[in-house]
C-alpha cells in the first residue's frame, strides 16, 4: 500500500492505494469527497471533473500517482450551501439541476472557463462544456447560469 | 451518508419530527440485520385511503408529508409541499418530507406515466383537505364558533374576523386524525392560492450544486463490500467455468457464483473493478438476436404476432371517395437506451429473514412484491428505500442493480454495494422497444381527413405482471415472474383530428429483441412521430398549410389554443410545405406537431426552425417553440424545466440515438458508440406555459417529449421536400432522403 500526498481543497491529504494506476476518482470518493461522480470511467462524460492545478480534468483518467503533489479542487472545495462559489450560486439561482448527477462536473468546467475567460460568449460556453454530458436536458439553464456568473445577462 | 447517520436521521425524522402521532410506530430496522434481530415491525399506517398515511402534525408545529412517489429531479419535493401546504394552510418550510420508503410511505404506485402530480399529488391534496376540515372542526369546538367562521393558515386555525388562532399542533399534535380520505372534502378556491402556482425553488438544488447531496451512489453502510457483476459476453450465454486463480493477485477480492450469475466482491471499490476486469470466465456461445439491418423485416415476420383492433371508428371496411387517393407511409423508431449519466447503483443488506434495499428505482413500492418473491421473504420483511440516482427516465438499470446487490448480500452475509460500469448501463439497461408503424389515409376535397388507418408492430404488455425479468434473479435461477411491461406504448396512434373512419390495429409481438422497458413517455414519441408526420404528408398532398390543416380537424379549444400559441411564437407564415429553399445549399424550414397526450392529458404544440446542409446532410435545429397546457400549474419553474428537458432529451433521441447490436450483444456500450446531444447542438427554446388554475393538474414530465420527432421531421420536409421516416435522423439518412426526394 503506497501513500500519495495531494493538496485537496486547500488541505494536505493522503490517499492510500496499492495500485498507482488507480484513478484519482476512486481515491477522492474513498476519502469521502463524493461530489465527484463516476459516470463512464472513459473520459467521455465529464461527471468526474475536478480542477487540477486550476485545469478542468477528468478524475477517472488521471491516476492517483500522477495527481500526487498537485493541487486538486472538487465541487465541495468551491463552496458550500451557506457560502457557495459564485458559479454554484448562479446554478442555484437558475435552478439548473434536475437529477443533478452531471451538475458538479458542469460547475467545475464552468469555473475553469471563467478563470481563462472572464466574459465568455454563449458559444465559448457551449464549446467549453461540449465534453460535459447532461441527460435531463438542463443545458439552457447551464448556459444562462454561466453567463450570469460572469456578470452577463441573468 | 453512513448508516449511523442514516439511522439517526431516520429515527429523528420518523420518531421525533413525525411525532407521537404515529402511535405504535417503532423503528423498523434500517438494515436486514436489524430486521433479523427481531426489531418490532412497523405499524405506521400505509393505507393510501388514510389521512395519517400521508400527513402527521408534529408537536413542534411542523407537518410531515409521507409521499409514495419519488423525486427523480422533476421537482416533486417542492410541488407536493406546495399542494399539501396550500390545502392544509401551512408554509412549505414547515413541511418535512419522507418519500419512497416501503416501510414509511403509502403505496401510490410507481413514479411513472407522468402521473406524480396528477394522481399522487391529488391524493395528497385530498388528504390535506380532509385534514384541514378536521382541524377546523376541532378548533370550532374549542372556540365555540362555527366552522364557516374559521380559516386554516400559517399552521393555525384562525377566526376569519381576526382574533387568536389555535396552532395545528395544539389541536392534534401527537394524535392521529384517524380519518379516511374524504373525496368530497372541499378544496380551496384556486383564486385564493398562495403556494400553488408559484415558482418556489426546489429544496434539493443547493446541495446538488455544492456537493453535499447524498446520491444512491454515495450511500454507504458499515461493513459494506463493493461488488461488480460480470455479465455474459452474449445476452443468452450460460456460464461454463470460472478461473478464480485469475484474480489471485488481488487478495481482497473474491468470486461469487450462483448458476449463471457471476460477481466479484472486495472491501475496496477499485479492487472490485480490477477483479472484474481480470476475472477469466468461460461462457457458452449464443447468437439469438436478430440481425440489426433486418430488424424491420424480423418484426413484420414474427410468427407469434397477435393482432388486436385498438380503435375502430366509422365504417370497418375500406373507405373510398371520388377523386381522393390513398397515401401510405412506414415509420420506424429504434431501440433506445435510457442513457443515465451515472451507471446504476444500489446497496442491499439481506439477512436470512429480512432485507433492506436502497435503490434509485422509480418504483420502490412497485418492486416490493418482485424483490420479496425472488428473495423468498414475506413482503413485510422486505423494505425498499429510495435514494436519488442519476436520472433514469423510466426503468433503466436501477432495479437490476438493486437485485444484484440483494442477491449478493444474501450470498456473502454482509451489506453489498453494486455499482454498474458504463458498459453495463449501456449494454444491459432494458431498452425502449422498437416500434414500426404503417399508416395510410386520405383527405377529401374540402381538405379534411376522411380515412385513417394505423398498423403498429410493438412488443406486448403481459397483463398483471409487475416487471420484466430482472437480470440477476434470472441468471441465478430464482423465482421470478417473467412479464413484459414496456409501458402504455400503443397510445396516441390515432390522429387527434376529425375523420370519418379511423382504425388502429396493433400487431403485438410476443417479445422484443432486447428486454423492453418504459422509457420516457413510453411509445408515444414514436406514435406521434408517425401520426403527426403523416398528418403533415396529408396536408402537403392537399396543398394546405400544416397549421391550417390541423385546425380544420380540431374541435378541442385547448388543443386549438396550444397550436395557435405555438404558431404565434414561431411567427408562422401560412403556406403549404415544402417552402422556398429546398434547392439551396443550406435549406431552411419550419414544422409543427401537436399532441393531446394520451388523448386525455396535457396539450402540446411544438414548432421548430431548422437548417439542413445539403452537402453533409446535417440538421441544425435552431429554435424550438412550445406551447404547453398541463391544466393547473403547481410550480411553473418546475413545469418549465420538465418541458425544457423533454424537448432536449427527445431531440437527442430523434437526431442521434439507436442501440447498436450484433447477433450476440449490444455493441453501443459507451458515449462514442451511443452519442447524445451536446451543448453545441442545443437550440434556442421558447416555451409558453398556459396555466389553467381551475382545471385539474396534468403531468408535465412526458407529454412534451411526444411531438418532438414529428415537429423536426416536418421542419426538415419544409426545408428540403424530403421526408424522414426513420429515427434517428443521421446525416446519412438525411442525405439518402434528399437524393430520393
Amino acid at each position: 500500500m503506497a501513500s500519495y500526498r495531494l493538496r485537496i481543497n486547500g488541505v494536505e491529504r493522503t490517499i492510500e492505494s496499492s495500485d498507482p494506476d488507480q484513478p484519482l476518482l476512486y481515491g477522492l470518493r474513498g476519502i469521502g469527497l463524493t461530489a465527484t461522480k463516476f459516470g463512464c470511467g472513459l473520459g467521455q462524460c465529464g461527471a468526474c471533473s475536478v480542477l487540477i492545478d486550476g485545469r478542468a480534468t477528468r478524475s477517472c483518467l488521471e491516476t492517483v500517482a500522477d495527481a500526487a503533489g498537485k493541487s486538486v479542487v472538487t465541487l465541495e472545495g468551491l463552496g458550500s450551501v451557506s457560502a457557495p462559489h459564485p458559479v454554484q450560486a448562479a446554478f442555484i439561482k437558475e435552478q439548473v439541476p434536475q437529477c443533478g448527477y452531471c451538475t458538479g462536473g458542469m460547475i467545475i468546467s464552468a469555473v475553469a472557463l471563467l478563470t481563462e475567460k472572464q466574459k465568455p460568449t454563449e458559444d465559448d460556453i457551449r464549446t467549453a462544456l461540449e465534453g460535459n454530458l447532461c441527460r435531463c436536458g438542463t443545458h439552457v439553464r447551464v448556459i444562462r447560469a454561466v453567463m450570469a456568473a460572469s456578470g452577463q445577462g441573468g | 451518508m453512513s448508516a449511523q447517520l442514516a439511522r439517526a436521521l431516520f429515527t429523528r425524522r420518523a420518531a421525533l419530527k413525525a411525532g407521537a402521532l404515529m402511535v405504535g410506530f417503532a423503528f423498523a430496522g434500517l438494515s436486514g440485520r436489524a430486521f433479523a434481530e427481531g426489531a418490532v415491525a412497523a405499524t405506521r399506517r400505509l393505507d393510501p385511503h388514510d389521512v395519517d398515511s400521508f400527513l402527521a402534525v408534529n408537536a413542534d408545529g411542523t407537518v410531515t408529508l409521507f409521499c409514495g412517489k419519488v423525486d427523480l429531479g422533476q421537482g416533486l419535493r417542492i410541488a407536493m409541499r406546495q399542494i399539501a401546504g396550500e390545502e392544509l394552510g401551512i408554509g412549505v418550510d414547515m413541511i418535512k418530507y419522507i418519500e419512497g420508503d416501503t416501510a414509511l410511505t403509502p403505496d401510490q404506485g410507481r413514479t411513472s406515466g407522468s402521473n406524480g402530480i396528477q394522481r399522487g399529488g391529488m391524493q395528497i391534496r385530498q388528504a390535506a383537505a380532509t385534514a384541514r376540515e378536521a382541524l377546523i372542526a376541532l378548533a370550532a369546538q374549542r372556540l365555540n364558533m362555527t366552522a364557516g367562521d374559521l380559516v386554516a393558515q400559517d399552521g393555525e386555525v384562525q377566526p376569519k374576523n381576526g382574533g387568536v388562532g389555535i396552532r395545528f399542533a395544539e389541536l392534534i399534535g401527537e394524535r392521529e386524525f384517524d380519518l379516511k380520505l374524504n373525496p368530497k372534502a372541499p378544496l380551496k378556491d384556486p383564486a385564493t392560492y398562495s403556494l400553488v402556482g408559484r415558482p418556489l425553488p426546489r429544496p434539493d438544488v443547493p446541495a446538488k450544486c455544492t456537493g453535499s447531496f447524498t446520491y444512491m451512489h454515495d450511500f454507504t453502510v458499515p461493513g459494506m463490500a463493493h461488488a461488480r457483476v460480470i455479465r455474459p459476453p452474449a445476452v443468452g450465454a450460460k456460464l461454463i467455468a470460472v478461473d478464480e486463480s485469475s484474480i489471485k493477485h488481488l487478495p481482497s477480492a473474491s468470486v461469487v457464483r450462483i448458476k449463471d450469475f457471476l460477481a466479484v466482491i472486495a472491501d475496496d471499490e477499485w479492487a472490485a473493478v480490477c477483479a472484474a476486469r481480470a476475472l477469466r470466465a468461460q461462457w457458452t456461445e449464443w447468437s439469438g438476436l436478430p440481425a440489426q439491418d433486418k430488424l424491420i423485416a424480423t418484426l413484420r415476420g414474427d410468427p407469434d404476432i397477435k393482432d388486436e383492433v385498438l380503435i375502430m371508428r366509422g365504417p370497418a371496411g375500406p373507405v373510398e371517395r371520388d377523386g381522393a387517393t390513398m397515401r401510405s407511409a412506414t415509420f420506424f423508431w429504434p431501440m433506445q437506451s435510457h442513457g443515465s449519466i451515472g451507471p446504476s447503483c444500489a446497496v442491499a443488506d439481506v439477512g436470512s429473514d429480512a432485507a433492506t434495499v436502497w435503490t434509485a428505482s422509480q418504483g420502490t413500492h412497485g418492486n416490493h412484491k418482485t424483490f420479496a418473491r425472488f428473495l423468498g421473504l414475506p413482503e413485510e420483511r422486505v423494505r425498499l428505500i429510495y435514494l436519488d440516482g442519476a436520472g433514469c427516465y423510466g426503468m433503466n438499470g436501477h432495479e437490476d442493480a438493486a437485485a444484484d446487490a440483494a442477491i449478493l448480500s444474501r450470498a456473502v452475509g454482509r451489506p453489498v454495494r453494486v455499482q454498474w460500469m458504463r458498459e453495463d448501463e449501456h449494454g444491459w439497461d432494458p431498452k425502449g422497444p422498437p416500434q414500426l408503424l404503417d399508416l395510410s389515409g386520405m383527405v377529401d376535397s374540402a381538405g379534411r381527413i376522411f380515412a385513417w388507418r394505423t398498423e403498429m408492430w410493438l412488443p406486448q404488455t403481459t397483463q398483471g405482471l409487475p416487471n420484466i425479468p430482472l437480470l440477476a434473479p434470472a441468471a441465478a435461477g430464482l423465482d421470478e415472474v417473467r412479464g413484459l411491461e414496456p409501458g402504455l406504448i400503443s397510445q396516441n396512434a390515432d390522429p387527434p383530428y376529425a375523420a370519418d373512419s379511423v382504425q388502429v390495429v396493433a400487431h403485438w409481438l410476443k417479445d422484443a429483441p432486447l428486454r423492453p422497458a418504459p422509457i420516457r413517455s413510453p411509445g408515444k414519441p414514436a406514435n406521434c412521430f408517425a401520426v403527426e408526420s403523416f398528418t403533415d404528408e396529408l396536408a402537403a398532398a392537399a396543398g394546405l398549410d400544416p397549421v391550417e390543416f390541423r385546425l380544420r380537424g380540431l374541435a378541442d379549444p385547448r388543443g386549438i389554443e396550444v397550436i395557435r400559441r405555438a404558431a404565434a411564437l414561431m411567427n408562422w407564415q401560412t403556406r403549404p410545405s415544402p417552402g422556398p429553399s429546398k434547392s439551396a445549399a443550406m435549406m431552411r424550414g419550419r414544422g409543427l406537431a401537436y399532441v393531446h397526450y394520451k388523448h386525455s392529458e396535457s396539450y402540446v404544440a411544438m414548432g421548430m426552425d431548422v437548417a439542413v446542409e445539403r452537402a453533409s446532410g446535417e440538421i441544425r435545429v435552431e429554435r424550438v417553440a412550445c406551447a404547453f397546457d398541463c391544466g393547473q400549474i403547481i410550480n411553473p419553474d418546475g413545469v418549465h424545466a420538465q418541458v425544457e428537458g423533454s424537448i432536449l432529451q427527445t431531440l437527442s433521441r430523434v437526431l442521434m440515438e439507436e442501440v447498436q447490436f450484433d447477433r450476440s450483444r449490444v455493441t453501443s456500450v459507451d458515449w462514442n458508440s451511443y452519442p447524445i446531444l451536446r451543448f453545441p447542438d442545443v437550440p434556442r427554446l421558447e416555451i409558453a406555459l398556459i396555466d389553467r388554475p381551475t382545471e385539474r393538474p396534468l403531468g408535465a414530465g412526458e407529454a412534451s417529449c411526444t411531438p418532438v420527432g414529428a415537429a423536426l421531421a416536418n421542419a426538415v420536409f419544409d426545408a428540403t421536400g424530403a421526408r424522414l421516416r426513420t429515427v434517428p435522423f443521421t446525416p446519412e439518412r438525411v442525405k439518402a432522403a434528399l437524393s430520393a426526394a
